[in-house]
């Protein structure tokens, strides 16, 4: 027999948790599990691949793919900067901005939706000028649904990378300047590499939500595929015509979220199994 | 004048006024307990702080000005920062945190490596350079980190609490080092430190800090011998006898011999001894691990509630005694005195010096 083994397993006995924990735990599990189960059961198999490769769908996920990526450098790009100044910068009335950018994560994303219109939409407070001067209507065209979902899919960015930019060793950073680093080269050598984790995280979380987004989305950009028809919206379209298609697109839009999470928690996200691990 | 710093700096529940001056080349050593303003000194000077008044100039240039709302950046100051904790960067390779500063400045990759790897070497440190941080000893980490605040070759050192958190073994290389270092290319250098024979070994001067405040400040000898209050007295009171071990036995360069504890390893060492670990006596005291040694008084320094006697004779001593006790010894200038020590009081580590 294996000491080393028989040692660990003894140990691992010492902290089970009580009885009644892993049985809650176990229903909760279960609890999430069971839809999916549900999915793959009534999933028609035999017509799978023909349902997945009708146009509607191909253009839905395609369009789903690129809107959301397209969300998700958005977010980076606009939510790194404003977790920093949120994160960092002490300056009035700091904490009714950050409430403010963070709205709609609580909000109901149609609402969402409305918001958007008013601001954004053709006769918006920002759409109006927008299109009388340049020409440019963001509102049911594919600009709208990166525009949504970057609005919807955002704060999930900026929260993760504020409370790592909050939580982060700032001597380094001090360390770099008095080696000359300039205050943008000591961000982009030191600060960024140490943040990459949640960085990385964040964006994760803003990619899925993206991916997953729909109130805001077909309350501001429609739902005309090929343009504006991203893959929740095709997954609810078809439930009224087509059942089997709606299935199908699911546990596509299922298996690409599964896998990505799957695939990036050990590497980069610093992972459950690292946290949990017996050392 | 290298460093001119008359300040002040505010902080809710603490002010830091000091005026620090440190001529071209020379080490002065900053002494204080934790929470005197040592480490806030360190940042002002290095830029990290803005001060609330006063000036700081670094070779004769105004860095930071309160009133003339002057301040320099810090990556503009050309000051080497050695942290306390270090503060290396976790996600470069050894080699690529001593290059940091050369590539901040603009200097090519390849370049800026070449020249880590020859500070590397100079700390021997050349086999670690393809290793991360997380890899390395205390003792090396703070190598790295003095090999990194040197590789730009700044005009100014700052060096903080080089030795704390070291064991005695690394204590003793990093006091080589920085010796070395001196001897090879003399930096203004600050070194803050609450270690007494950090300052013994590589100070010209001193300055004490309490509470904010400069509480005395000179050649380290001068105030040893006159503490100005209870804490310098326990800081800087050591006296040092450097020599060969063996045996239990050190023996110094006169020949001078001291019994240190049965399980001193052998080597050449430095003992250290604190005043009040000396006692004095009108005759020859009797007893076994002890040291004993005709003395001449050749320094008083009374205050009410302590005498210091600076002592020569075979070995340099201070001793401290209450006052009721220099009197019943009737202790006066040039008197000629027992001095004795246990040898479980004598503090004795590696000597480095090159």
């Amino acid at each position: 027999m294996n000491n080393q083994a028989r040692g660990r397993r003894r140990s691992a006995a010492l902290r089970r948790p009580p009885i009644a924990i892993l049985v809650i735990a176990a229903i909760a599990v279960a609890f999430f599990a069971l839809p999916f189960l549900g999915l793959l059961w009534r999933v028609p198999w035999s017509d799978a691949w023909s349902l997945l490769t009708t146009p509607t769908s191909l253009t839905a996920l395609r369009l789903s793919i690129e809107t959301s990526l397209w969300a998700t450098a958005l977010s980076i790009v606009f939510g790194v900067p404003l977790a920093w100044v949120l994160a960092r910068h002490g300056f009035p009335g700091r904490r009714i901005v950050r409430a403010l950018c963070l709205l709609s994560l609580v909000l109901p994303p149609v609402v969402g939706g409305v918001a958007l219109f008013t601001a954004y939409g053709r006769r918006g407070l920002l759409g109006d000028p927008l299109f009388e001067t340049f020409g440019i209507r963001l509102p049911f065209s594919m600009a709208g649904v990166v525009l949504a979902q970057t609005f919807i899919a955002m704060p999930f960015l900026v929260l993760t990378v504020e409370a790592a930019l909050r939580g982060l060793d700032r001597r380094p950073e001090d360390a770099a300047r008095t080696l000359g680093a300039s205050r943008w080269y000591a961000f982009r050598r030191v600060t960024l590499p140490a943040i990459r984790p949640a960085l990385i995280a964040g964006a994760v979380l803003a990619w899925a939500r993206a991916l997953g987004e729909f109130g805001a989305t077909i309350t501001f950009a429609g739902n005309f595929p090929g343009r504006t028809q991203t893959m929740p919206l095709a997954v609810y379209l078809a439930l009224e015509s087509n059942p089997g298609q709606a299935l199908v697109l699911s546990v596509v839009m299922i298996a690409i979220s599964f896998g990505v999470l799957l695939s990036l928690r050990d590497r980069w996200l610093g992972g459950a199994d690292s946290i949990g691990a017996d050392r | 004048m290298s460093i001119d710093a008359h300040f002040t700096i505010q902080r809710s529940n603490f002010e830091l006024r000091v005026e620090v001056e440190v001529e071209e080349g020379e080490v002065l050593a900053v002494l204080g307990p934790n929470g005197s303003g040592k480490s806030t000194l360190l940042q002002v000077l290095a830029g990290l702080e803005p001060i609330d008044a006063g000036t700081i100039s670094l070779n004769g240039v105004v860095v930071d000005d309160a009133e003339r709302a002057v301040f320099v950046m810090p990556e503009l100051r050309h000051v080497g920062v050695m942290f306390q904790d270090c503060s290396l960067f976790n996600n470069l390779s050894i080699v690529d945190n001593i290059a940091f500063g050369l590539r901040a400045r603009g200097m090519r990759k390849a370049m800026a490596r070449q020249r880590a790897e020859e500070w590397l070497e100079r700390f021997s440190l050349e086999s670690f350079g393809r290793r991360h941080p997380s890899s390395l000893s205390g003792g090396q980490l703070q190598r790295v980190a003095l090999a990194r605040a040197l590789a730009t070759e700044p005009s100014v050192l700052l060096l903080d609490e080089p030795t704390s958190a070291l064991d005695v073994r690394a204590k003793a290389e990093i006091r080589r080092d920085l010796l070395r270092l001196r001897r090879e290319r003399p930096v203004t250098t600050l070194l803050i430190t609450h270690d007494p024979l950090d300052a013994f070994a590589l100070a010209d001067r001193v300055v004490v800090l309490e509470e904010g405040r400069v509480v005395q400040s000179g050649a380290l000898d001068d105030v040893a011998a006159h503490p100005q209050s209870r804490h310098i007295a326990d800081m800087v009171g050591l006296s040092l006898v450097r020599g060969e071990v063996a045996e239990g036995v050190l023996t110094d360069s006169s020949g001078a011999q001291l019994i240190v504890p049965a399980d001193t390893p052998p080597g050449r060492s430095v003992a250290s001894i604190r005043p009040a670990s000396v006692s004095l006596h009108r005759t020859q005291p009797e007893g076994s691990a002890r040291n004993s040694w005709l003395m001449t008084v050749a320094d008083l320094d009374r205050h009410p509630e302590r005498v210091r006697a600076r002592l020569t004779g075979p070995v340099p001593l201070l001793a401290e005694l209450t006052p009721a006790g220099a009197d019943s010894l009737g202790l006066v200038l040039g008197d000629s005195i027992w001095a004795s020590v246990k040898a479980s009081e004598v503090t004795v580590s590696p000597d480095l010096a090159p």
